[in-house]
């Protein structure tokens, strides 16, 4: 890494790498920019567009004409639920299975991951007629159900990857010490394993926030998030564009934030470990 | 080392998950393969005749089924393709050292957390469309004809798109992994006259060659379900051209309410999916041993 490189060759490395970081990112700026825009500039041609007037109308009608806040808090709900409910689940499991290993620890855990082998649409009819009998379809409920199940092999596995970097030493020395299992989890375990959970919480909530096989089937108006909310505008009627980026944008900001803060738990959380 | 009293605990700590996804597994599983034998329309109430294996049939000799079937192929091949090249280039660029390295790196990056309904409405409606996308305005400012992306190449479109989505996972990984690539070895290599493409032929792809796997074992994985993509920009249209096994089913399914068959479908997509699974799961299985 210590290899000095001619500052010609660094330019040339800074333009090429701009270049093409700039081309795969432009969709998301052209909708930053387009959302700024009034209905009519934003399908004029792209340097029309660019010297038009800014506004900010746009994020005010996508509000006022569909409830934009009711489907923004519908995604809060149900990616924090899950995620949350997912983790009082998989700590647990996960602790147990990295600090106390059995004959058949392995085993669970593969059997953990080939769940999320599982393609949806091959369980699409019975978990859509179950919602239907008990009448939870198209209710907050059921999607945090259906995405703590979906989620929790990436949980279990997430913490187990992490908790199985906590040295056992220090609970052994907790243990000589006389701390009981209640004092080693909170006062040993707990502080350790707080920041691999943190992440693991991150990136579920990224996840459950941008699935869109159950939201789009397991929802109509009520609990849409704002997956399914924005599918909404693949028919829609008159000019569009500007509401269109308006909502995505506001619907796809958190998740980048987050997401710029979680690259390399994603990493490690999607490869199951097999990537670090 | 672990107690009789602690081995007991773990289990009971371990077993709410287990039972959990149990019952998501097998209920959910054993009721389609229980559907996928009857005849069950949602649309014709009335008794639910047990027919054996003459949904499979009717779904199978389905003139569609081996259309999604090919385009299903098509599209996680060709997806896989793209995203692989691609990204081995973009980790080879990401790895250079430049100015702001960090800031074009998370342009790279952010595609995957643009959630697909967005990101492939944006495509649809801001790019491919012929009247007012980008490309529709490219081309006639070059004095082109204007070309109907979704119409006339959907399944290409949607390569596309959902390569923009996953292309920033493959150069994630790779970035990853080549970075623990040890340096020593290539200057080694420098210095013995090796030029930059053999340096790259025989030390760098050769400690990829297991991070490739895992991306295209886990993005098989996701791409043989997409399915909000197809939904929201083709319909499956024309016709069944961008049809893939999961919106197959899912038309049989929820449009036709045709249960039966639709379950029938279901249970194929999931024997195709075990397929690749099972080499998935040896890999990570092998990785736990370590």
């Amino acid at each position: 890494m210590a290899r000095a490189v001619s500052t010609p060759r660094k330019i040339a490395n800074t333009a090429v790498g701009w270049t093409i970081g700039l081309l795969i990112f432009f969709p998301i700026l052209w909708i930053a920019v387009l959302s700024f825009k009034s209905e009519g500039d934003a399908i004029r041609a792209p340097l029309e567009v660019l010297s038009s007037a800014w506004t900010f109308e746009s994020y005010g009608l996508v509000q006022s004409r569909s409830d934009y806040f009711g489907h923004f808090w519908n995604s809060v709900i149900i990616s924090l639920g899950s995620t949350v409910l997912g983790l009082l689940v998989a700590v647990p499991a996960a602790w147990a299975m990295a600090f106390v290993p059995g004959r058949r620890t392995k085993d669970v855990l593969l059997w953990m991951l080939s769940t999320k082998m599982l393609p949806p649409v091959g369980v699409l009819l019975p978990i859509y007629l179950i919602c239907q009998q008990l009448g939870l379809l198209d209710t907050r409920v059921a999607l945090v159900v259906v995405m703590m199940m979906v989620n929790l092999p990436i949980i279990v596995w997430m913490l187990y990857t992490y908790f199985r970097e906590i040295p056992a030493d220090i609970l052994e020395a907790a243990r000589m010490d006389g701390a009981g299992l209640r004092e080693e989890v909170l006062f040993v375990l707990l502080p350790m394993a707080v920041p691999g959970i943190a992440s693991t919480m991150l990136l579920n909530i990224i996840l459950a926030w941008n699935e869109a096989f159950w939201t789009l089937n397991l929802t109509a108006a009520d609990a849409a998030p704002l997956t399914a909310f924005i599918a909404s505008y693949s028919s829609p009627e008159g000019l569009f564009y500007a509401k269109l980026s308006a909502a995505s944008l506001m619907a796809i900001a958190p998740i980048l934030i987050m997401g710029w803060f979680s690259q390399k738990q994603l990493v490690r959380g999607l490869t199951f470990g097999a990537v670090k | 080392m672990a107690t009789k009293a602690s081995r007991i605990a773990a289990r009971a700590m371990i077993s709410p998950s287990v039972l959990l996804l149990l019952g998501w597994m097998a209920i959910p599983l054993g009721m389609t393969i229980y559907f996928s034998l009857l005849r069950y329309n949602l649309l014709m109430p009335g008794p639910k005749p047990f027919v054996g294996l003459e949904n499979y049939a009717f779904f199978m000799t389905n003139p569609a089924f081996t259309e999604a079937l090919l385009n299903t192929l098509l599209l996680v091949g060709g997806v896989l393709v793209i995203t692989i090249i691609g990204g081995i280039l973009l980790a080879l660029l990401l790895d250079l050292p430049l100015w702001g390295q960090g800031v074009v790196r998370i342009m790279v990056i952010a595609p995957f957390f643009v959630m697909p309904t967005v990101s492939a409405l944006v495509w649809k409606n801001m790019f491919l469309n012929p009247v007012n996308g980008l490309f529709g305005y490219a081309a006639r400012a070059l004095g082109l004809e204007p070309f109907d992306f979704l119409a006339d190449a959907p399944l290409a479109s949607l390569i596309g798109i959902v390569s923009w989505q996953w292309l920033p996972f493959a150069t994630l990984i790779l970035l990853t992994a080549m970075q623990s690539l040890d340096r020593e070895q290539l200057e080694a290599a420098e210095m013995d006259g090796a030029n930059a493409l053999q340096r790259f032929i025989h030390i760098t792809l050769p400690h990829l060659a297991r991070p490739m796997t895992v991306v295209v074992l886990i993005q098989t994985i996701f791409l043989l379900s997409i399915f909000a993509e197809i939904f929201v920009t083709t319909s499956g249209g024309p016709g069944n051209a961008s049809t893939n096994l999961t919106y197959l089913i899912y038309k049989e399914s929820l449009l036709s309410f045709d249960v039966g068959a639709g379950s029938a479908g279901g249970v194929i997509a999931v024997i195709l999916a075990n397929i690749v699974a099972i080499f998935l799961m040896r890999m990570i299985g092998r990785n736990l041993d370590r």
